[in-house]
């Protein structure tokens, strides 16, 4: 009886008209699976058997984007109840943890943003202990690197938003460092070379923890500021970063093995 | 257990010898001698035989020492968890790896093929890939809401500009650069320094032309690639890490895993400067007011590590890689590894002379 039913949507039109290939049983078919979906596209279609074993990727790469996709879902879910103003930040937090039914997204959110930076620094170690940055890969490698600094400023930035004591100042002791940058930070070596007239133009307010928090301290502009960056900027940044780096994963020849 | 685990018991003697030993000098140079261990003994240390009775031992000790109310106070931190995670994750996929090398170097010896071997052994990725997938995606979607049921994010008073804890601390995963700043100021440890870290992993692949190990599992037909990266990302990362998070107090003072984190212990007294240990200790003469003559010997200690430092190397160890890399690969990957190697230097001078700064031109803040 379900076997008839099955059968019967998947020979209809809707049915046809989503999957255009038949089920996957053959080889054709199972190719074309991977073929006309957008999704399932990022994969060749076919791969070395030695590269899918576990004990050899250890699924990292894998999951690191997977966190990703968590990341962004239970992210939307936050930002439905959350204001990045002084006033209201940290009890909008407070209203969630005490009031909202199923409210898990914070904790999923952060927990798997902990996982994320484990798995991508997993995931860096493997590729580096295989040998995978090797030619033809060189370049990923480096796209890779850069994902790493993203995906540590992504969960650096969303630290301060919940607005409590551990956020402010774990911020605080972060940025201090951007003061001492040379040339650019106030505090920095050789800033104090950079004048007009004896007019320092690198001071407090110009210098780049200025540029960071938008301010002096981390106050309301350094929350607003962090947000967007934590919501908008970086994860788009990573986005298009991520499509170049699967890309290449297919065009440097797909999973590494032995030549 | 906690009977047996409690204070006046015998116990109390092994906890003062690990605090006496999780001290930062002791710490590091154990962890080194650990990783030298492992990477010499690799064929042998990494054989279930040996490695497993050590994780159960590691395990053991782990859970005994939740039984210490110090102990546990720092691990059960809501962020704190994560690094415990991070700990025993990293230390098995290590072993994972450095097992595979093991039996693929063994294998080559022996003229087999490797574990990887099989290039033209292709499988389709439906449905052989994405069922990985699925199932992995599964199993750590209900890994990640059994952890966010089971642990509250964790959520302090509001914030307040005027109450600064102590000790504030950087999220964890910057907890070793937050390290660092014991023995750099913030310039180098909290902006060149990752900016190296970053440039130089980024450099890798194009100082690496060794075309051994692409793609599989070994440690004998890259010694020096994995020696150094292991250094990194073990020693000066993930030790780090593990010491600005459970062993860094108030004050940024030290305390062992198992003493109490207390508030009235005066902050490390600092130190003594190279000029004086120059001009005064040395030379018997009063420091010169310039100040660039004042720092003289720093500056030409550290000039000369960097501009000698690389001719050395080559004599010592480098002529065959100098001559396969060419001379701009060399000298890029000389600088790294030496900027890299002032870390653990710096340390040593710390914990033999007491000494601040190398070169200490405050007036510029340039401190190194």
């Amino acid at each position: 009886m379900l076997a008839r039913i099955t059968n019967w949507v998947r020979e209809g039109q809707i049915w046809g008209s989503v999957f255009r290939h038949g089920i996957p049983r053959d080889r054709r078919t199972r190719a074309m699976a991977i073929l006309s979906n957008v999704f399932l596209h990022l994969h060749p279609v076919a791969v070395r058997k030695s590269g899918i074993r576990l004990s050899f990727t250890w699924c990292m790469g894998g999951l690191t984007f997977f966190l990703f996709l968590v990341e962004i879902i239970t992210g939307v879910l936050l930002m439905f109840y959350y204001r990045p103003t002084v006033e209201y930040a940290y009890f909008d937090i407070e209203g969630l943890r005490a009031h909202v039914t199923l409210g898990l997204q914070r904790e999923l959110h952060r927990w798997g943003a902990h996982a994320m930076i484990i798995t991508i620094w997993l995931h860096m170690l493997r590729v580096f202990l295989t040998g995978s940055y090797k030619p033809p890969r060189e370049f990923n490698w480096s796209v890779g690197v850069i994902l790493l600094v993203l995906t540590m400023l992504l969960s650096f930035t969303g630290y301060l938003l919940p607005w409590d004591q551990l956020a402010m100042w774990a911020i605080t002791v972060g940025s201090n460092m951007a003061r001492a940058t040379p040339l650019v930070g106030y505090e920095g070596p050789g800033a104090a070379f950079i004048q007009i007239g004896g007019v320092p133009l690198v001071h407090s307010g110009s210098d780049a923890r200025f540029g960071l928090l938008a301010g002096t301290f981390v106050g309301p502009n350094a929350l607003l500021r962090f947000y967007v960056l934590h919501c908008v900027f970086i994860p788009l940044v990573v986005t298009v970063l991520l499509a170049v780096h699967f890309w290449r994963v297919r065009k440097d020849g797909g999973i590494s093995g032995p030549l | 257990m906690p009977g047996v685990l409690a204070e006046g018991s015998g116990f109390d003697t092994i906890k003062h010898w690990v605090n006496v030993l999780c001290q930062p000098h002791w710490f590091m140079i154990i962890a080194v001698v650990l990783l030298i261990v492992f990477l010499v003994g690799y064929r042998k240390v990494t054989k279930p035989v040996i490695a497993g009775p050590l994780a159960a031992f590691a395990t053991l000790a782990f859970l005994a020492s939740c039984f210490d109310p110090n102990f546990i106070l720092i691990v059960k931190k809501a962020d704190n968890v994560p690094i415990v995670m991070m700990i025993v994750s990293m230390t098995f996929f290590i072993w994972l790896s450095f097992r595979q090398a093991a039996i693929n170097d063994e294998r080559m010896e022996n003229g087999q093929p490797l574990l990887e071997a099989g290039a033209d052994d292709k499988v389709l990725v439906w449905p052989d890939l994405v069922y990985i997938e699925l199932i992995a995606l599964v199993l750590f979607t209900a890994f990640l809401i059994v952890w966010a049921i089971l642990l509250r994010a964790p959520l302090e008073q509001p914030a307040d500009p005027n109450v600064a804890p102590n000790p504030a601390k950087a999220p964890w995963y910057f907890l070793g650069l937050q390290e660092m700043l014991v023995y750099f100021d913030p310039w180098l440890a909290g902006v060149v320094f990752p900016g190296l870290i970053v440039v130089g992993l980024i450099a890798i692949p194009y100082m690496d032309k060794n075309p051994r190990g692409n793609g599989y599992y070994t440690f004998k037909e890259r010694p020096f690639a994995i020696s150094t990266f292991m250094f990194g990302f073990v020693i000066l990362w993930s030790v780090l890490i593990v010491f600005g998070t459970f062993l860094r107090g108030p004050n940024w003072n030290f305390f062992g895993p198992y003493e109490f984190w207390d508030h009235n212990q005066p902050a490390a007294l600092l130190n003594r400067e190279p000029r004086d240990l120059f001009w005064i200790e040395m030379l018997n003469r009063p420091i010169p007011g310039n100040y660039l003559l004042r720092e003289l010997p720093g500056i030409l200690l550290l000039g000369g590590y960097f501009i000698l430092g690389p001719a050395v190397l080559y004599v010592l160890f480098f002529r065959k890689l100098c001559r396969q890399v060419g001379m701009l690969r060399y000298g890029m990957m000389a600088f790294l590894l030496l900027t890299m190697l002032l870390m653990p230097i710096k340390m040593v001078l710390r914990w033999s002379l007491n000494l601040h700064y190398v070169v200490a031109i405050t007036e510029w803040f340039l401190n190194v």
